[in-house]
């Protein structure tokens, strides 16, 4: 039977992508935020997982705005790399896990999540990030193989924060209801405290970012009750990518065991990092 | 229900999406390399060819990034009007809260993270 053994709570901050590509990770101002990868990927390599469910939001590279949906599963073989304007990043392709995600597609829209489903999809900094963090490749490729969730957290109506938690738990049950001798991890990324537009571009709050992560610790199912407004009034319109963490949360057990902790906002987001591990 | 403003931002909301459709459709092409290349040749065919208004015209021209934003523009996609134009994030953001890039890069914690 399949398992869900850790989650991840982290940012997606676009420019680690090319600190990451051109190597620049011992910098002094880039080393604290990779330096706190160095345990969680040794934490990654005892667990040995064998797929990643990556939550996370395209950020205008694959999906468009004349049809928005508000949760996508990629359902393929593999992901390409998409160019998200900027060029095609120095990456090998994505693998997927065609049926597990035709597995999780199945069981998931019968219990109500009604996801748009694809077979083709392209993969950005909103994934790939995180991937580069956790999961680093090789000339062999990527050590895992994956499966891609796409949320609306750009063009309100949003999901609630609630609902992203509801969907992790069906994820959950999901994952669980599936034969084969799986052992997956899920990521839920973005975030933390940030705005990208308007006057009030690069307003950070810690505060806020330190309680939301004391919350997804020791009180989930409260934190799921946060609206849209608070969070985007309190850590700025774009934080509110933080509801997928919550989908993260909400595919690990309530007493799940906390491992890493880690933050650093050195210039207009909070980078935050949080594991969590099933006993 | 729905979302009260919030001071100084854009909330990105199906009434302002639709507005920026223009502007959103012509910047999403830009993830092209093709695209960019056309876009850098000739701004103004660029342009037409996507119908924007003459005021949304306007507001690229003189690469008004706060104007963009109200008018509909997604700050992701605008981004890639700013890769296509040699104008980074921090650049755009300095510019939307009104004062100079360096000014803006005194404000951040450790400014070497760009």
């Amino acid at each position: 039977m399949a398992r869900v053994v850790g989650g991840i709570g982290l940012s997606h901050v676009p420019s680690v992508g090319p600190v990451v590509d051109r190597k620049r990770q011992d910098e002094a101002a880039w080393k604290p935020l990779f330096d706190a990868y160095v345990p969680v990927r040794d934490w990654l390599s005892k667990l040995k997982p064998d797929v990643a469910i990556v939550v996370y939001n395209d950020h205008g590279a694959d999906f468009a705005l004349d049809k928005y949906p508000t949760f996508a599963l990629g359902a393929a073989e593999r992901y390409g790399i998409a160019d998200e304007g900027f060029g095609t990043r120095p990456l090998p392709e994505v693998p997927g896990d065609a049926e597990l995600s035709i597995h999780l597609c199945e069981r998931l829209i019968e219990d109500e999540f009604d996801l748009t489903v694809c077979q083709e999809m392209a993969v950005e900094h909103g994934f790939l990030v995180p991937m580069n963090l956790c999961f680093p490749h090789t000339a062999a490729g990527w050590p895992v193989r994956t499966i891609p969730l796409q949320v609306n957290v750009i063009q309100h109506p949003l999901p609630t924060a609630r609902r992203c938690y509801k969907l992790g738990q069906a994820i959950r049950r999901a994952v669980e209801s599936y034969p084969p001798d799986v052992s997956a991890v899920i990521l839920g990324t973005g975030g933390m405290s940030h705005q990208l537009q308007g006057r009030r571009f690069g307003f950070m709050n810690e505060a806020f970012d330190q309680a939301f992560l004391d919350r997804l610790e020791s009180d989930p199912d409260g934190l799921a009750g946060i609206s849209h407004q608070e969070i985007m009034e309190q850590a700025g319109a774009e934080a509110v990518e933080l509801i997928m963490w919550l989908t993260m949360r909400g595919a690990m057990s309530p007493e799940a065991r906390r491992v890493h902790r880690h933050y650093y906002a050195p210039m207009t987001t909070g980078m935050g990092l949080i594991t969590f591990e099933d006993s | 229900m729905g979302l009260r403003e919030i001071p100084d931002t854009s909330i990105f909301d199906l009434r302002l999406s639709r507005r920026g459709r223009r502007l959103n459709k012509l910047c999403h092409t830009l993830c092209d390399p093709r695209n960019r290349e056309a876009f850098k040749a000739d701004e103004e065919a660029y342009m037409a060819r996507f119908g924007l208004t003459e005021e949304e015209k306007d507001l690229v021209r003189t690469r008004n990034f706060r104007g963009l934003i109200e008018s509909g523009l997604n700050i992701y996609w605008m981004l890639k009007l700013g890769s296509a134009t040699g104008n980074s994030l921090y650049r755009m953001g300095a510019q939307m809260r009104g004062e100079s890039y360096e000014a803006f890069l005194k404000t951040r914690t450790i400014d070497g993270a760009v």
